[in-house]
């Protein structure tokens, strides 16, 4: 068992005792509240049909396939993997925005998968989104302050008429623009400033969840940067949850303070950012890191490099028992045969260690690809 | 403008002289708002066997740059002003278009970001890769095809025989892009430019892409231009690094020493907002401020209003491409301090 050290306590690389200090008191922390959101079974199908006249169902698309996890209030948790994985599938879902299949999402200990009409417009108002392309989610049409004040028409209880405009300049200054840019439109604006306007049309309710879907891997490398921090400081100042969807595992990592890895429609492992990112147990997390470039030539040549073979097999027919089978160094006949849960490993459920975490591999096993040891 | 220090790293190669040699390269776009200046004075080489990594961020010129080495400038509204583009030891700005058609393709070929959009939809593969032989090489249309299999078997695509039916929109983004390399390939080019080729594709993809290229380029010993934005995957595959901001390179470097010592205040300011996938790190620094209107560069340094160095010099004078070392440049009033002040932080490696 390798038991290294956690990146915030480099001292105490000697002694096992104090990581493990760490890692119980950050876990109970968490336990210790109610998570604002619980997600349990989340299934999203889409229907594949054939016929004009007379539609046949013949498969679906099994874009989400059973996700679970929980968000606390505060807190960060990070969704990465490939494109087709179903992480934006789940944003629309807990948004509402598709109708799941089955399982239920849990806000507040109510079902909101079964809402609707009023009900559902209530929640919706504390529940909001970021999205990905600045470009396209704005209207260019309308003006900066009508886009920012746009939410208010629909709940127009948290902002009485005469005070709109005065919560928009708010707003602005809040995402660091200039109050008096309010008269523009979108294409005065740069990739950057329009996602800090998307990010403010997102907090004009005073939500306590934001979902971001990729907010920033449209923009320029050094702008990246000024949205990442603002989103850190607005999360401190209002006290928000993100579920940050991204690809770049590195961004990911810098803000989340919890992660899932998504394959194929399901959670194929989930932990805080150093069990993850220092301690990945399942060979697909694994894969993943190793295959990041790093930005130092000098820790590349100490990194060992898993290059995965294939593509990802197609979600209308996934691969019968661990999904990841086909592409994993580790198969045996029993990944075909037996889907392997989502769940602490055995092998791990007794030691205390960052590899004990949930994790839905047969074979689970530490490996350090990144090299922060 | 007084930019030309002499760049290359190994002078005088085979031949005499490097596979690709530009030279002071101005490209401007005259459009209704006026001229934008997306190319200004660059200069670079590329030696045969060897990657050079062009880093910038979009509108600093380095596709356009790679677009007026290929000679697919879309003219007008872009124009080559001013500089040379030799290669192979001639100046292919003073190419007929019949005679530049020749070595496009055959001796440059370029890969482009979004294969889905580069390929023709209507046409399957195998029809636009044994185009390269029908148009080049004169081959019958099924020898083109027998090429074709080949080609995609080299750039290991499973089952080639089969799928050199198949259309573009049923291969996957990583096969697609493998695609685009076999195009690239087909007639043994001396110099591959490829633009961006994997920031379409998934990590795990993206290794396999870039493994492929590194694989085919040594076995070929061609010269590879790499333009990116991605620090990580230069990191991984080049040999030297040009960083462009505004249509200028800014500093020149083999790639081991910018990543220690970074020699310009933009190159490290880049470095530094990039989070680490090996560590955590506190607040991200960012370069304030926005990267330039091409229709207005501010006067001076162009990076100057971003700069934390930056002095009144920095607002009056073109810095030139100073030597930092045999093979660094650095185009920065100030780089004796860049260089120096970090080497604090260089430590943590």
């Amino acid at each position: 068992m390798s038991e290294s050290s956690l990146p915030k306590d480099p001292g105490a690389a000697a002694a096992d005792a104090p990581v493990v200090e760490v890692a119980e008191a950050a876990a109970a922390k968490l336990a210790d509240r109610e998570p604002i959101l619980q997600v349990r079974n989340l299934v999203k199908h889409f229907p594949l049909t054939q016929g004009i006249v007379v539609k046949r169902q013949i498969g679906a698309v099994k874009a989400v396939d059973g996700v679970s996890f929980d968000l606390h209030a505060g807190e960060t948790l990070g969704i990465v993997g490939e494109s087709g994985c179903g992480k934006s599938t789940v944003a629309k879902l807990l948004m509402s925005l598709e109708q799941a299949t089955a399982g239920e999402v849990f806000y507040k200990g109510q079902d909101i998968t079964k809402l609707s009409g009023r009900a559902l417009k209530a929640v919706r108002r504390n529940i909001q989104m970021v999205f990905q392309d600045p470009y396209t989610s704005l209207n260019p049409r309308m003006t900066v302050g009508d886009i920012i004040g746009e939410p208010f028409d629909i709940h127009p209880e948290v902002a009485p008429k005469g005070d709109r405009r005065k919560r928009v300049e708010e707003l602005l200054d809040v995402v660091g623009l200039n109050p008096e840019y309010i008269n523009r439109y979108p294409h005065q604006f740069s990739g950057g400033q329009r996602q800090r306007i998307g990010i403010a049309r997102g907090l004009a309710l005073n939500p306590e969840i934001i979902i971001c879907d990729e907010p920033v891997s449209a923009l320029d490398v050094s702008v990246q940067a000024q949205v990442i921090n603002l989103m850190e400081k607005l999360q401190d100042e209002f006290n928000l949850s993100y579920i940050f969807i991204a690809h770049d595992l590195s961004i990911v990592r810098h803000i989340s303070d919890r992660v899932g890895v998504m394959y194929l429609g399901k959670m194929a492992e989930i932990g805080t950012d150093a069990e993850i990112y220092e301690h990945p147990t399942h060979p697909y997390t694994q894969a993943l890191l190793s295959a990041v470039p790093v930005p130092d030539p000098e820790a590349r040549e100490h990194r060992e490099r898993i290059i995965l073979s294939g593509d990802v097999p197609s979600p209308a027919n996934p691969p019968s028992g661990c999904r990841f089978r086909t592409r994993c160094w580790k198969a045996e006949a029993r990944c075909a045969e037996e889907e392997p849960l989502l769940a602490i490993p055995t092998r791990f459920a007794e030691v205390d260690t960052p590899a004990r975490h949930e994790s839905a591999c047969h074979f689970a096993e530490e490996k350090d690809v990144v090299g922060a040891a | 403008m007084a930019t030309s220090v002499e760049l290359s790293t190994e002078e005088g190669g085979t031949e005499g002289g490097p596979l690709l040699d530009v030279r002071n390269l101005h490209v401007e776009f005259r459009t209704r708002e006026g001229v934008a200046r997306a190319v200004n004075g660059v200069d670079y080489s590329v030696d045969a066997g060897e990657t050079l990594a062009v880093l910038g961020e979009s509108g600093s010129g380095k596709s356009v740059t790679a677009q007026a080495i290929m000679g697919i400038l879309d003219s007008p509204p872009g124009f080559v002003t001013q500089g040379k583009i030799i290669f192979q030891g001639r100046d292919m700005l003073k190419l007929s278009g019949e005679e530049r058609r020749k070595v496009r393709g055959a001796r440059m070929a370029m890969i482009f970001q979004d294969a889905l959009s580069s390929l023709n939809p209507v046409l399957n593969v195998g029809e636009q890769l044994g185009e390269m032989f029908t148009v080049h090489r004169g081959l019958s249309r099924k020898q083109a095809r027998a090429k074709a299999v080949e080609l995609m078997e080299r750039v290991r695509i499973p089952a080639a025989k089969e799928r050199v039916r198949s259309y573009p929109h049923q291969f996957s983004g990583g096969m697609r892009q493998r695609v685009m390399i076999a195009m690239a390939m087909a007639l043994e080019p001396e110099l591959i430019i490829a633009d961006e080729p994997t920031t379409a594709l998934d990590v795990t993809v993206q290794a396999q892409v870039m493994d492929l290229l590194a694989d085919l380029q040594r076995e070929y010993n061609m010269g590879l231009i790499l333009i990116t934005h991605d620090l990580g995957v230069v990191a991984d595959v080049a040999d030297k690094i040009a960083v462009m901001y505004a249509g200028r390179i800014v500093e020149t470097s083999p790639v081991h020493d910018i990543y220690a010592k970074p020699a310009h205040p933009y190159t490290k300011g880049l470095l530094d907002s990039i989070p680490r996938l090996d560590q955590k790190g506190q607040e991200l620094y960012a370069i304030k401020g926005l990267p330039p209107n091409l229709l207005h560069i501010p006067p001076g340094c162009a990076f100057n209003p971003r700069c934390p160095l930056a002095q009144d010099v920095c607002r009056t004078e073109v810095p030139p491409l100073y030597r930092v070392s045999r093979d660094r440049a650095s185009a920065c009033h100030f780089w004796k301090e860049v260089v120096g002040d970090d080497s604090a932080p260089a430590d943590k490696a």
